[in-house]
């Protein structure tokens, strides 16, 4: 039965028996690399089903990942997303510690430098109206504070204390309309007054049109003025012109950034100039 | 009865090939085949598939008793004896010239497979020129027309010698 089926089909017949020779062959016979036929087109073939069989798996497998078992990635989504969240502000944190404690250094030199009896306070609060630059700092007459102190900071002159309560003082900033400061120009030593106009700019009055003025000349405290002691920075020259009458008008960028505001010293050290006034009217 | 007749008479072709073919054939310039001859004659009678199961066979004995590789043989006789198979199953070839025909393209269709094959693995086994392969087509087929008439007349003859014994008693 079974031989009567396989004459039935003479070419499937053929094609084994061909099939059986060729692998017969190559059982036998090297390619050029030295290696058998048949192990080369063994390997080759079954390399090809290899492949065809990892392509069907990697398919499945990423059918399954991208599709099926994202059941639980939305869960894992929302706890990664709340670990972030919770990284975000710890680094935030971290950052601002950082920052506070930069400003703490930077302010512990400035005290050591300036050689002056100060005392550090915290900027609490900003001011109550808008027309008006003033601050709110954490120390006041319980820490020996007084008015018309000076208030510095790393960066330069910030202002001066206009009322001292126990715990806290209020400070007038220098950029303030009311506020003012003896200053001159560090590298031709020419004085004049330092105002603050409100926009977050000071002007530099008084300074004489023949004085030799230049863009981005640092202006510094003169110490005159009996609050502020001699020598801060206050800011530099933006922009000076001459102006209509026998003074130049001089433009200062401050040196302190008054937005970025946090821990300032206030000098209890009077200056030289106000300890002399004070002593002459005694003699 | 007949797959078993066909080995037999691969065998003894073999046997014969093996043994007396150096001594009938001594001095030709052509090797006569006479496993292919079977191998033809018994596609012829038999069919595709027992020709090409007879060419395997034939063949595959042929290349294990030779130093070469195993199976180039067989596959050249596989071919012709299916070939073989089909041609006597699609056209008359009891005639001598036909079948001289045959045996001359199934010669040259075995060389041709045997030394394609050998030149297409590097074997360099033979050095069968055109002229070795078209004497050797001869022979085989000038041999097997012969063979065949004599295997075919063979039995008529013993029985006619039968029929007349019998007659004279």
């Amino acid at each position: 039965m079974a031989i009567a089926d396989i004459k039935q089909r003479p070419g499937l017949v053929l094609g084994g028996a061909i099939l059986l020779h060729v692998v017969l062959i190559s059982a036998q016979v090297n390619t050029a690399s030295g290696l058998p036929v048949l192990q080369v087109v063994t390997f080759g073939s079954f390399s090809e089903v290899q492949r065809g069989t990892m392509a069907v798996i990697n398919g499945v497998r990423g059918l399954w990942s991208g599709y099926i078992a994202l059941q639980r990635v939305e869960e894992e989504n929302n706890a990664l997303k709340h670990e972030l969240q919770s990284l975000q502000i710890t680094l935030q944190q971290e950052r601002a510690e950082a920052q506070r404690t930069d400003n703490l250094r930077q302010l512990l030199e400035l005290r050591e430098r300036a050689n002056l009896d100060t005392v550090a306070a915290e900027v609490i609060a900003g001011a109550a109206s808008p027309d008006f630059k003033t601050v709110t700092i954490d120390k006041g007459s319980s820490d020996q504070l007084a008015t018309d102190m000076a208030v510095i900071s790393p960066a330069g002159v910030v202002g001066r204390v206009i009322l001292p309560s126990r715990r806290a003082s209020k400070v007038q900033l220098l950029i303030d309309r009311n506020g003012a400061a003896g200053a001159l120009i560090e590298r031709t030593r020419v004085q004049g007054v330092v105002v603050g106009i409100g926009d977050g700019m000071l002007r530099m009055q008084y300074v004489p049109g023949t004085a030799d003025v230049k863009t981005g000349d640092l202006v510094v405290t003169s110490g005159i003025d009996g609050i502020y002691p001699k020598g801060f920075v206050i800011g530099t020259i933006d922009h000076a012109d001459r102006g209509v009458g026998a003074y130049h008008e001089i433009v200062i960028r401050p040196a302190v950034d008054f937005s970025r505001l946090e821990e300032v010293l206030i000098v209890r050290t009077p200056p030289a100039s106000r300890t002399a006034a004070a002593e002459e009217p005694a003699k | 009865m007949r797959s078993a007749a066909a080995l037999a008479a691969i065998l003894i072709a073999i046997a014969v090939q093996t043994t007396l073919a150096q001594y009938i054939f001594r001095g030709s310039s052509t090797a006569i085949d006479l496993v292919l001859i079977v191998v033809v004659y018994v596609g012829i009678k038999s069919g595709p598939v027992t020709g090409l199961l007879a060419g395997t066979v034939a063949g595959l004995i042929q290349d294990a008793l030779g130093p070469g590789i195993l199976g180039l043989y067989g596959l050249a006789k596989t071919l012709v004896g299916f070939l073989s198979g089909v041609l006597g199953t699609q056209f008359i070839v009891s005639a001598p010239l036909p079948r001289f025909m045959l045996l001359l393209m199934a010669t040259v269709l075995h060389s041709a497979i045997f030394v394609g094959l050998n030149q297409l693995l590097n074997l360099q086994q033979t050095g069968a020129s055109y002229q070795t392969i078209v004497g050797q087509a001869f022979g085989n087929a000038f041999v097997g027309v012969v063979a065949f008439q004599m295997i075919e007349w063979f039995p008529g003859f013993v029985d006619r010698r039968r029929a007349g014994r019998f007659l004279k008693r």
